[in-house]
């Protein structure tokens, strides 16, 4: 059994359904933990080591949060800027994230529809995602697609239900599976 | 002409004719009391009837020098002094020797009788510590390099009296002495190691009161709350110490100056300061009418040649073996020139010397007085000799340099920020600041509490932040900041009129105990306001909501909201407070907008005017 951290990252969670959907699925899960970034640390000022420490007994970690301007939230940025220092998370001596899992499970106003060369946002989620992609790749960690929740603007209960026991699945599937099947990007 | 009262408006009144003009005409205050002491001596309005009254004066007001010292001790802490002790032994030593050598020299060689050159000599290369010391102050360069080394020299100086005070019986011829002549108090008649001994003594009983007993002493006192206890106190120290010292023949500023870098340690040296202070000024001011008023003209007229010659010749003499001094330790040549120009006159002790070789029989009586006539000649001539410096050569030195303008010399002990009060709510704050690097001169006018804090190894001083003098000496002029944090509005009112007045440049942040006083010092110009419950309140309330449930980051930014609509309303009722009842109906209106504010921020809508991260209106749109 894998462990999971969830490193959850959304300023006004009180307002969000949809993300209160997926946590609501996970958050009793054995061997699941979340981590509330907002909760932990309303004034930004992280606490380095505390994160580093946390970070250590988990296998499979989850960046989730809602999609801001094509990005994450800013405590979410600010976590990656302080926690993943050189000689720590990569560089000389900086191997404590190597082969870890990693990818984002966020959630988007706008439909998958509009994430595409014709849609109004132009380009996909992956090419939105890159600079999470390379971050992990920068430490050695292994990238997996990622999972979205979007059109939260008009999505009905049953559809959102149906997201939240999907992300509980795969969630567990990491959790539980022999092997991660899924294919993932990591430096040679 | 007699009476004290009459005598002494005449000296006041010449200081306050004088004194203001030569200021005026950038001559520095010294000069200014010398002509005032020339004026109302027996050369002038004959206010003063003959020199050896004008010598009494003198003699009696030397005690400015001693007190100048003292305080001049309490700004040197043990450790930087013992950092000046390089310059002390070799400039200090090497000026005394060659500059006594040489006029002993040349005394010999114009066939002066030995023992009345060594006399002279010795006499001569000591320079007046009264008027170097208080042209530097006046000028601002106690710390500049060329200020550094004339301390250093006059120290060295202060130390030679010493010595020079026991050369002077061996040189008399013998059978011609009597111990009574002596001047070394009543140990004249002990054995040498007995007078060594005491000496030893007298030195570590003004440690170890300074060190034990004046902490105490001044503790106990200020308990009383009664200033002018306190400054009788600060007398008591600088008398008692100068009178052990004149007990067992040292130079009693040698003394008090000891006693002065002792207590440079202590949370009362700011008090200590502002309260001797007047007294060093006014007694130091008389000092040098006084030398004024002891020129003998009728001598300088008779034999003016000769007289002025020896003067200039000395003056040259010293300011020669100076400069070469200067040149080795390389100041630059501005510097070097009001070094040796600043220590170039004689001594105001030497007019002790030369009464003490009189009654010796070293000197004959028309020796003795053409060497005072030299003597105080020399000490006027110097403030005129750095006032051509400082106008005519200095600046056309500096504009001819074409090296980049030295840096200011070291930190200075000021510190940028004052702190007064240092109760919980101060402690905390200056610990904060400390934490990162600020260093605050911190004031407090509890004296177990600022004792307490001193052992902790807080800088605490003790006094009362509403005195002007006090914040003189804290380096109000100097400091950027002072913050209040202290709970009476009186005291504050008082301090922030103080500051208004005469720091202005300073930026002041005060403590408030509530709204009111906040409103009060609103009105009297205070931009920095801290209601000392505003900010704990409103975090207690953060924590409450946070235990109900709200989200924390919500709440840090609910809570900034909150204040900042606080801080706002208060700028706003402030305008109405003198209508009472417009401030009322004012207030109520507020408190209507801080409920729908409030009920706002509580219903699911987070507040009326946020609506980052809202997503209502997009759902709307199209995707």
């Amino acid at each position: 059994m894998r462990k999971i951290l969830v490193l959850f990252a959304h300023p006004k969670y009180e307002h969000s359904d949809a993300n209160q959907a997926l946590i609501h699925a996970i958050q009793d899960l054995e061997n699941v933990q979340i981590r509330d970034l907002y909760e932990l640390y309303p004034d930004f000022n992280i606490n380095i080591q505390a994160e580093q420490e946390a970070l250590f007994e988990y296998e499979v970690i989850i960046w989730q949060h809602p999609f801001y301007w094509y990005s994450c939230p800013p405590l979410l940025k600010q976590w990656i800027d302080l926690v993943l220092e050189y000689g720590w998370a990569y560089g000389t001596g900086g191997i404590f994230l190597k082969n870890k899992y990693i990818f984002n499970a966020f959630t988007s106003g706008g439909s998958r529809g509009i994430y595409s060369e014709q849609g109004k946002n132009r380009f996909t989620i992956e090419e939105f995602l890159r600079p999470f992609e390379q971050t992990a790749y920068l430490c050695n960690m292994r990238y997996l697609p990622p999972f979205h929740l979007g059109g939260t603007h008009r999505i009905t209960e049953t559809e959102l239900s149906e997201k939240a026991e999907e992300y509980k699945n795969l969630v567990l599937s990491l959790r539980d599976s022999d092997q991660i099947t899924l294919p993932y990007i990591q430096k040679a | 002409m007699d009476g004290f009262l009459f005598n002494a408006i005449i000296y006041i009144l010449a200081a306050i004719v004088c004194v203001p003009i030569a200021k005026r005409l950038g001559m520095g205050a010294v000069l200014g009391y010398l002509i005032a002491g020339i004026l109302v001596g027996p050369y002038g309005f004959e206010f003063i009837q003959d020199e050896t009254q004008g010598q009494d004066i003198m003699h009696s007001t030397e005690f400015g020098v001693v007190m100048m010292l003292f305080l001049i001790g309490l700004e040197l802490e043990p450790k930087n002094l013992w950092k000046m002790r390089d310059l002390i032994l070799k400039v200090g030593l090497s000026q005394v020797l060659v500059t006594s050598g040489l006029i002993f020299g040349l005394g010999i060689v114009i066939g002066v009788d030995w023992r009345i050159s060594l006399t002279a000599g010795l006499s001569m290369a000591l320079s007046s510590t009264a008027i170097v010391l208080q042209s530097l102050k006046e000028k601002n360069q106690m710390n500049s390099p060329s200020g550094k080394m004339s301390f250093g020299v006059l120290l060295l100086q202060d130390i030679a009296v010493i010595p020079i005070l026991a050369i002077l019986p061996l040189l008399a011829v013998a059978g011609t002495v009597t111990s009574e002549a002596g001047h070394g108090g009543f140990l004249e008649n002990q054995p040498g190691w007995i007078q060594t001994l005491m000496i030893f003594g007298a030195i570590g009983l003004v440690v170890l009161l300074g060190r034990f007993g004046f902490g105490p002493l001044l503790n106990w006192v200020s308990k009383t709350k009664l200033r002018e206890l306190f400054t009788a106190s600060a007398l008591l120290i600088v008398v008692g110490i100068a009178y052990l010292m004149e007990m067992v023949g040292l130079s009693p500023a040698l003394g008090t100056f000891l006693a002065g870098v002792i207590l440079a340690n202590s949370p009362y040296k700011h008090a200590l300061e502002s309260d001797l202070d007047p007294f060093k000024g006014l007694l130091l001011g008389l000092f040098f009418m006084a030398v004024g008023a002891t020129i003998n003209f009728n001598l300088i007229f008779s034999d003016a040649v000769s007289i002025l010659s020896l003067t200039l010749g000395i003056i040259l003499i010293k300011a020669l073996v100076l400069g070469v001094i200067g040149k080795i330790k390389k100041l630059n040549l501005g510097e070097n020139l009001s070094f040796s120009f600043g220590l170039a006159q004689v001594s105001e002790f030497s007019f002790v010397t030369y009464a003490f070789a009189l009654q010796l029989g070293i000197l004959a009586t028309t020796t003795s007085d053409l060497l005072m006539a030299v003597t105080a000649l020399s000490m006027t001539f110097t403030p005129v000799f750095s006032l051509v410096l400082d106008k005519l050569v200095v600046p056309i030195l500096e504009k001819k340099s074409t090296k980049p303008k030295r840096e200011s010399d070291e930190i200075s002990e000021k510190n940028k920020v004052i702190l007064v009060g240092f109760s919980h709510f101060g402690s905390t704050l200056g610990r904060f600041l400390r934490a990162n690097g600020i260093e605050a001169t911190v004031l407090d006018y509890n004296p177990d509490q600022v004792d307490l804090l001193r052992k902790m190894g807080f800088k605490v001083y003790f006094g009362d932040a509403t005195r002007l003098d006090l914040l003189h000496s804290a380096g109000a002029e100097e400091a950027k900041i002072l913050i209040s944090a202290i709970n009476s509005t009186e005291t504050n009112k008082k301090l922030v009129e103080l500051c208004q007045e005469h720091f202005p440049k300073l930026e002041i942040m005060i403590r408030a105990k509530n709204r009111y006083e906040a409103f009060e010092l609103m009105e009297m110009g205070v931009e920095n306001i801290y209601r000392e419950h505003l900010d704990t309140s409103i975090r207690m309330g953060q924590e409450a909501l946070q235990k109900l449930g709200f989200r924390a980051h919500t709440v840090l930014r609910l809570a900034a909201q909150f204040r900042k609509y606080d801080e706002d309303s208060l700028k706003i009722l402030v305008k109405y407070r003198s209508n009472q009842a417009e401030y009322i109906s004012k207030i109520r209106k507020q408190i209507e907008i801080q409920e729908t504010l409030l009920s706002g921020e509580l219903s699911r809508k987070f507040s009326m005017n946020d609506h980052v991260w809202d997503s209502d209106q997009l759902k709307d749109q199209n995707d």
